[in-house]
Formats: structure tokens, sequence, C-alpha cells
């Protein structure tokens, strides 16, 4: 008897594409309103719109984390998971997305920023959290030796619960009546849990890029165990160069000041492996996989220095609250996770195509119109940031809505970086859902 | 390297977690303020996130960067309590009108009311100091 099974990391894979291109659809509705303040004010408006945005564009990337796990698990070991309770966690994010959704359109929101959904839903969230820990645990404890990029996975899936419950400290009034601390364990968290992604999509590059060198090197050298340590080290305690400004204590910013500043050393290895990186580049130049990870590898460099720049007090004086900080976070979430993303899709579909091929010359053109509207919107922030920060420290402000009338170049430029941006997205979202469709990689049959 | 990952993970978590507890604790050595009702500031704060203010407007420059940042919009000397309930009432730009109830709207008033007294958030009144840190200078 054959029986056809979900592939449960292409399902979580799909299921996160699926949530991308609507999250894009939201934003660049969003951004319409820079421009045009009264559109959809008296409907959606911005306080519907800016949520509907970011919620599906973090469930895109915490869906494509978890399919990547699910996936790159695959290949070490088949013991152990449970397909129901992960069929079972999968109904939980659907459920808790679809309510999420309808809970912004019906403006019943309660949450805190990047969260502001009635906070009901975080509990099918929270539930299905804890289902992938238990599946995580079976799989992995049959893995000997594990190579770093299982390390990360660990830390991510563990952080991610932690942070996302710590999250919601503020539903007892012991928290949420002490103002400053109640701020300080808000961004905290912030900090943290984009940490916690940020090590499950690290630890996904590590494996792709074992996976196309065909080595087993990269996860496992005593360098990758170093830099994985360091990694956590930020996530737990860099944060506090979120809230220089807020008056909490002052150990709580020294501390993040410092170790801030230790993100030197990952600019000083991706300078040092530059070299060695060129001739990989060489090598591997039209695969599409390859090429989707050498452009979050060079959006990491450009990200991280802003982000060291920006944890040094005496710049993010003048960054602090502007859209130099909308940049940072765009520039990692499309050029860094989005990036990681698209190649784990490549390579978990097994869509191989060259860029050569008529598909493939298609795609070539998709891809550089990502990167190029891409840079474009984040500059067009970037100077839109700096142009504030020159208002805010200014001896003689005009108001803020002259100081915003001011930057409208930059958010006509912003709109159509982003428009160019959603449609290279779109483009490619689509390519990989035909994809996926026409070669059925969501379902596997298995002998009974 | 194989059974040294482990014992270096734990550390850091352990210590995350003392570093973590030591912030939630933070509340207990905190003196009450008299001067607010901080049931009604914390009711405050939950209308705050009811209406999403912060999809919008920023306390302490974190939050939404289309309205400006309203930590002090209590004691601006042109703005003030007034001034906020005139703008919810009404709306402005892209700003809808909001209809608040009174008890709402008195809470959200009351939750400004002690955001702004906790400090200030004008980076124009911060220095850095020699060890590279942000400072607030002493309020005159």
């Amino acid at each position: 008897m054959k029986l056809n099974k979900f592939n449960i990391g292409n399902l979580f894979l799909i299921t996160s594409l699926c949530l991308l291109a609507l999250g894009l659809s939201f934003g660049l509705l969003a951004t319409l309103i820079y421009i045009f303040p009264e559109f959809l004010k008296d409907h959606l408006g911005f306080v519907s719109l800016r949520p509907l945005h970011v919620s599906l564009a973090i469930f895109w990337i915490i869906l494509g984390a978890t399919g990547c796990i699910y996936n790159g698990l695959k290949q070490h070991t088949t013991e152990g998971s449970t397909y129901k309770i992960a069929i079972v966690q999968w109904i939980l994010w659907i459920t808790s997305i679809t309510g999420i959704a309808v809970s912004y359109f019906i403006k019943d929101f309660g949450g805190r920023e990047y969260w502001e959904f009635n906070p009901i839903w975080a509990f099918p969230i929270a539930l299905a959290w804890v289902l992938f820990l238990v599946n995580f645990y079976s799989l992995v404890k049959k893995i000997k030796n594990w190579p770093v990029y299982i390390w990360m996975w660990l830390t991510g899936v563990l952080f991610f619960l932690f942070t996302f419950t710590e999250n919601y400290l503020w539903v007892f009034p012991y928290f949420r009546e002490h103002f400053i601390t109640d701020m300080t364990i808000q961004w905290k968290v912030n900090g943290s849990l984009v940490g916690a992604w940020n090590q499950i999509l690290y630890g996904t590059a590590i494996f792709l890029m074992d996976r196309i060198s065909n080595t087993k090197n990269t996860g496992r050298s005593k360098l990758a165990f170093a830099m994985y340590f360091l990694g956590i080290t930020n996530l737990m305690f860099n944060w506090g160069h979120h809230i220089y400004t807020l008056p909490t204590e002052k150990y709580i910013r020294y501390f993040g000041y410092a170790v801030s500043m230790t993100e030197w050393i990952f600019l000083a290895k991706i300078f040092f492996d530059w070299k060695k990186s060129l001739n990989a580049i060489q090598k591997n130049y039209h695969y599409f996989p390859y090429r989707f990870l050498m452009a979050a590898d060079i959006w990491v460099l450009l990200n991280l220095f802003q982000a060291i720049l920006m944890s040094i007090p005496a710049i993010n004086k003048f960054t602090h609250g502007t859209h130099v900080t909308v940049a940072h976070a765009m520039g990692t979430t499309i050029g860094i996770n989005s990036m990681i993303l698209f190649a784990a899709c490549f390579i978990f579909f097994d869509y191989k195509l060259d860029t050569t091929s008529l598909n493939g010359r298609f795609l070539n053109k998709v891809f550089w119109l990502i990167q190029g509207a891409l840079f474009l919107f984040w500059l067009s922030l970037n100077f839109a940031g700096i142009k504030k920060g020159i208002w805010q420290l200014s001896d003689q402000q005009s108001t803020y809505s002259e100081m915003m009338e001011s930057l409208q170049p930059y958010f006509i430029t912003f709109f159509c970086a982003g428009s160019l941006l959603f449609i290279g997205m779109c483009l490619l979202v689509y390519k990989l859902l035909k994809f996926a469709r026409s070669n059925k990689i969501i379902t596997t049959t298995i002998k009974t | 390297m194989r059974s040294k990952p482990i014992y270096i993970f734990l550390f850091l978590c352990i210590s995350f977690l003392i570093y973590s507890f030591s912030i939630y604790l933070k509340p207990l050595s905190v003196k009450e303020d008299p001067r607010f009702d901080k049931k009604k500031a914390s009711e405050g704060r939950l209308v705050w996130q009811a209406y999403n203010c912060q999809s919008c407007h920023q306390l302490y420059s974190l939050g939404g960067y289309l309205g400006p940042d309203l930590t002090n919009i209590i004691s601006n000397p042109y703005k003030g309590e007034q001034f906020v309930r005139t703008m919810i009432k009404a709306g402005v730009k892209q700003m809808p009108s909001f209809n608040l109830a009174d008890n709402e709207m008195n809470s959200l008033i009351e939750f400004l009311r002690s955001t702004d007294a906790s400090g200030r958030a004008d980076v124009r009144q911060f220095n850095v100091n020699s060890l590279g840190v942000i400072e607030q200078n002493e309020v005159k």
C-alpha cells in the first residue's frame, strides 16, 4: 500500500513563501501612506497595515526557519520525528496566523510592537513551538557529535520559546506597573528574539554551504564553534544597545555596549575570509542557491558594519529613533534572512537550474532586480534617517510635520524601490511555488 | 571540542538567566511615585496597546516612525494634556480620530503623564560620557 504523506519541511517552506507574498503586499500598501497620508485612513489605515506587513514578514522567517530545520535534520536522521506532532504544529500556526490577520483587519489589537495582535493568539504559537521542541529533541538526540549548525538550531529553538514567553510578562501588573523595567524587558525580548531566529538561519546557511561544497568541514571547525559562542553571547547580552536613551540601570547600557563591540570580530573574520570566498564565488557563480548565499554574505557585511556603528553610543544618539534603524531592520530581514531562505528553498525543493537556461536567465534578471531594488530601498531609508538625525539634534528644530515633509523625496524613492522589490520577490515566490506544485515536492510517497 | 560545547552553552544559559532575573527583580527596589496612580497608568498602557499607538508613535524613540515621539508630550509647553485629548478625538493627516471612552482617555493620559515624569527623550539633552556611554544631562 502506498501512502501520501506531507514532506513537513517543504510544507513549512511553501506556507512561508505564501506568507511572504502577502506580507509584501501589505508592506507596499503601508508605504503608500508615507506619500498619500489619507490613503485607506478610515479603513485599514497604517495602524492595521504596518502590523499586517511586519507580522507576516516575521512569520515568513520563522516558518521558513522551521522548514529548514525539518529538512536539514532529515539529512542526518529520519528516526524519532513524530509526523503527527509536526502536522499539529503546522495546524496551530495556520490557526494562529489566520486569527492574527483577522484581528488586525477588525482592529482587535492589544499586543506590543511586532506582536500587536490580541495576546490570545500567542497561545497557539507557544504551543506549536513546544511541539517543535519535542520533535526537534526526539530527532537530534539520535545524532552524535553535533556539527555547529545543530547547536545553532537548538539555540534558536530554545531561545525563541524563552523570549516569546518573556515577551508576555507585561500581562502581569507587577511588570506593567513599572514602566522603565517593562520597556527594558520589551527591548531585551525584541533583541533576543531576532537573535534566536538568526541562529536558526545562520545555522542553515552553514548547513547549505556544507552541502553545496559536499564537505562536512565548515560546521565542525573550532573556529565555527568559537563564532557560534560569540554569536550567542551577543544574542543574550548585546540588546542593551537598543535602549541607550532609556533611563534604565547604567550597567545594562555599559554591558550592552561592551558586548556589541565584540561584533568587530565577526567583521574582521569576513574580511579575513574574503579572498577565499572570491575563489568559491567564481566557481559556483552560476548555481542559484550559492548566488543567494553570496548575496546574504554581502548584506551581512553591510548590515553588520551598520549595526556596529549604531551600537556606538555617540553614533546611536544620532541614529536612534530614525529611519536608519528601519534600514537596518529591512536590510537584515530581506537582505540576510530572506536570501538564506531563498537559497534553502532552491536546495530543499531540489530546484536545479542553470543561469544559462531560459528559466535560469529569467531568474537571473529577477535576482539582480531584487538586489538592486533592495540596495536603493536601503539607501533611501538611510538617507531619510540621517536627515531626521540631523533634525533631532538641531537647536533650531522645525515642527515634526515639516521635517516629515522634507523627507518626501526619500519616501518617494523608498516607494519606487519598494515596488520593484515587491515585483522581484513576488516573481521569485511565484517561480518557486510553481516548481513546487509541478514537481509535487510537498508530498512523499511511502510504502507501507 | 567534542564534549566542551555543552559546558560553554550551559554556562552562558545560566549567566543569561541570572542577568534576566536581576532585571525582573528591579521593580521590588523601585520607590513608588505618589504623584501618579500606577494602576491607572498601567491600564493606560493597555489602552496605548489596544489602539496600537506604537505603530506610528515612539516612547524614548522606540516605536513607529510616522508620528512624533510622545514621551514628553505632556510637559511640552506648546502641547500638553489638552492638546493630546483634542488630537485623539479629532485626528490629523494620517491619524484617524479615535473614539475613546472617558475612562480609556483618562487612563491613557495618566500613562503619558507618568511616562513623561520617568525621564527626557530629547536626544539633545544627552551627552556621551568619558566611557563612551550616553548619559542624560541634569535637568535644570
